[in-house]
């Protein structure tokens, strides 16, 4: 691409330098003036938006373990057009998330304590050992994307020696840690409010994490097919609807279990009253699920609606809304009522977290652009048939 | 042996001087926030207050629990609970992910907000001065010996005896002994804790307990998961090897 291209101002591009530049601006302060002067965190409501946006984020990026199985221990090669972006969208998530971590903690230069003091009995050192290993399996997953560009065939060979492995440790990985988000909280039962409390939380989360991330590859391949126009000399970015639909029905299925598990815990731990009673925290609730769970769930048990594109796309927002809602009310909305606080995010808060979407949005598009990203590479199966 | 103490406060004896509140600030050298002690909260400047409840005065500090939600959840062990008995911390260790204020059920915990290099402030129950040999601040200072310092066997049979002999004189339950796994901060009062403003209906069983009956599923996950994993890789790839032979012998004829 010419210098004179890259510098033509589009509407976006603006939009995106002065998020950018805001967030750096609101990143200087928050490490030269400190959290309290900088966000509306508060003793009684210690974890605010960049926590909560950690949750989602991660709960987001799931695509990357349930694809790559999917693909290599299932062998279902249909889907293989998916494991790079899926790939890739968790590693830029999972990056996103890390990043916003560190800015959280109060004492950031101390982020490597971890790796050599150690609590087996937290669940946030188990979390942050997951995200280390999980990253690490995302790089490996990724590396021979990058390799190919450059020619380098034999680390690729390597790779391929260790791949199952490989991707069978991220799915373990995945697994611990996306379940774990939601242990974080059993340890708060007086606190958080008990529509989103329960035992089962590592569970609700572990399940409804793979919906939502196939949700996120479904409705980002609508984003590539536009971004990325054959026109403008991208192959394999257009829609195939097998794929899409092939990947809703799973998402389908995850939303029932999702469901199915929620009512198992309502009936049983007797919180059926708790729906009845008016409060903000029920309102929520109400939306959380009505978006997030019946709407997809109604229309995806239509094959009709599975197979058209339109319905599609608005499903898979409907799924993404529904987790973001439930993330943020277990780590925010679900807390105030015992906190005696309203907490909602500073002003830095919010544009050091747009400023990172952003970045993580223009990652995938250099990224995009500059590797075979949707022309998955022929894995050793297509080989092998050849030969 | 070290021996675990621990601190018993009675509420029937306490006249609210806020003896223990100066003390407090004075041996651990934390500024004067308030004028009027009963208005202060607890705070990075403050671990201990004393809070008026009509003609009742009542304390309010970490509770020293017997298995800390804190010490538990911290993922670099920088919150430890001391064979003295007190939850003491290292502010070295912490890296401030603040999970210890979200998990404490007391809601004790503060945080140094304003400064760059934070720290989690909260009372320690002065294990310096234990381990000098000397009493805990406030347990020093009170003159009516509503604050009791010492060995916390003793000090549960202590509050025991004193509801038994005075059955008028105190409501029959003493805060701290089961609450959250039982702590070593132990309150006795004339009338119920809730009207204290002390966190009611806490479970019985400790904290940690709520999240070790996940963590302890991690191990059977990851063996029970890779299995599972190798198994399905090894079956859909033979699958998928004799669908393709079928249709090679079929081709083939």
């Amino acid at each position: 691409m010419k210098i004179n291209e890259i510098l033509k101002p589009t509407f976006w591009k603006v939009v995106s330098v002065i998020i950018v530049t805001i967030g750096l601006v609101s990143t200087f302060y928050r490490f030269t003036r400190g959290l309290g002067a900088t966000t509306n965190l508060h003793d009684m409501a210690p974890w605010g938006l960049w926590i909560g946006f950690d949750f989602l984020g991660v709960g987001l990026a799931a695509a990357g373990f349930t694809i790559a199985a999917t693909v290599h221990i299932f062998h279902l090669h249909k889907y293989e057009p998916m494991v790079r972006p899926a790939i890739l969208t968790a590693f830029i998530g999972y990056s996103i998330v890390v990043c916003l971590l560190v800015v959280d903690l109060g004492r950031p230069e101390n982020f490597w304590h971890p790796l050599v003091m150690w609590n087996i009995h937290s669940v946030m050192f188990e979390i942050t050992w997951c995200l280390i290993c999980y990253t690490t399996v995302l790089i490996l997953e990724f590396a021979p994307v990058v390799l190919e560009k450059f020619n380098l065939t034999a680390p690729i060979k390597y790779l391929r020696i260790i791949s199952i492995p490989v991707v069978i440790a991220g799915v373990l990985f995945s697994t611990l840690h996306q379940s774990s988000f939601g242990s974080l909280y059993l340890i708060v039962p007086g606190k958080l409010h008990p529509l989103w409390y329960s035992s089962l939380l590592p569970v609700h989360f572990y399940i409804s994490c793979i919906a939502s991330g196939l949700s996120m590859i479904i409705f980002e391949s609508f984003l590539i097919a536009r971004a990325f126009p054959k026109d403008e000399g991208f192959h394999h970015t257009e829609l195939k609807m097998n794929i899409l639909s092939g990947a809703s029905f799973a998402v389908l299925v995850a939303l029932i279990a999702g469901f199915l598990l929620k009512s198992y815990d309502f009936i049983n731990n007797g919180k059926i009253s708790l729906l009845i009673k008016p409060s903000a925290e029920t309102y929520l609730f109400y939306l959380e699920i009505i978006t997030g769970t019946i709407v997809p769930i109604s229309l995806l048990s239509f094959k009709k609606f599975r197979e058209d594109k339109k319905w599609l796309y608005i499903i898979s927002i409907c799924v993404i809304s529904g987790l973001i809602l439930n993330r943020l009310n277990v780590s925010i909305t679900g807390l105030i009522a015992s906190s005696g606080v309203n907490y909602f995010p500073s002003f830095d808060e919010i544009s050091i977290t747009a400023m990172l979407v952003v970045l993580g949005v223009f990652a995938f598009r250099i990224v995009a652009k500059n590797f075979h990203l949707f022309e998955a590479a022929e894995s050793h199966e297509t080989v092998k048939e050849r030969i | 042996m070290l021996k675990e103490n621990g601190i018993l406060f009675d509420v029937t004896l306490c006249v609210g001087c806020g003896s223990c509140y100066k003390k407090c600030k004075e041996v651990n050298s934390l500024p004067q926030a308030n004028n009027d002690f009963l208005k202060d909260h607890l705070s990075n400047n403050t671990y201990t207050v004393v809070e008026q409840y009509d003609k009742l005065y009542t304390r309010k500090l970490c509770m020293h629990c017997n298995e800390p939600a804190c010490a538990s959840v911290c993922l670099v062990g920088a919150i430890k609970k001391s064979p003295t008995g007190a939850v003491v911390y290292d502010g070295d260790k912490c890296i401030g992910c603040r999970y210890c204020m979200q998990a404490c059920p007391h809601k004790v915990p503060r945080y140094e907000w304003s400064s760059t290099k934070p720290r989690i402030r909260k009372c320690i129950m002065c294990n310096n001065r234990v381990q000098e040999g000397k009493l805990p601040g406030c347990a020093e200072i009170c003159p009516t010996e509503a604050t009791l310092f010492g060995n916390i066997d003793k000090l549960i049979e202590v509050a025991k005896n004193r509801l038994k002999d005075n059955p008028e004189k105190y409501y029959q339950h003493i805060y701290g002994l089961e609450e959250a796994g039982g702590s070593h901060v132990l309150i006795i009062s004339p009338v119920p804790f809730e009207q204290l403003g002390y966190v009611s209906k806490l479970p019985k069983e400790s904290m940690p307990e709520f999240t070790m009956r996940a963590m302890e599923k991690i191990p059977s996950v990851v063996v029970g998961g890779g299995v599972f994993l190798s198994a399905m890789y090894w079956l859909t790839k033979r699958k998928n090897q004799i669908a393709k032979e079928e249709k090679n012998n079929t081709h083939g004829n």
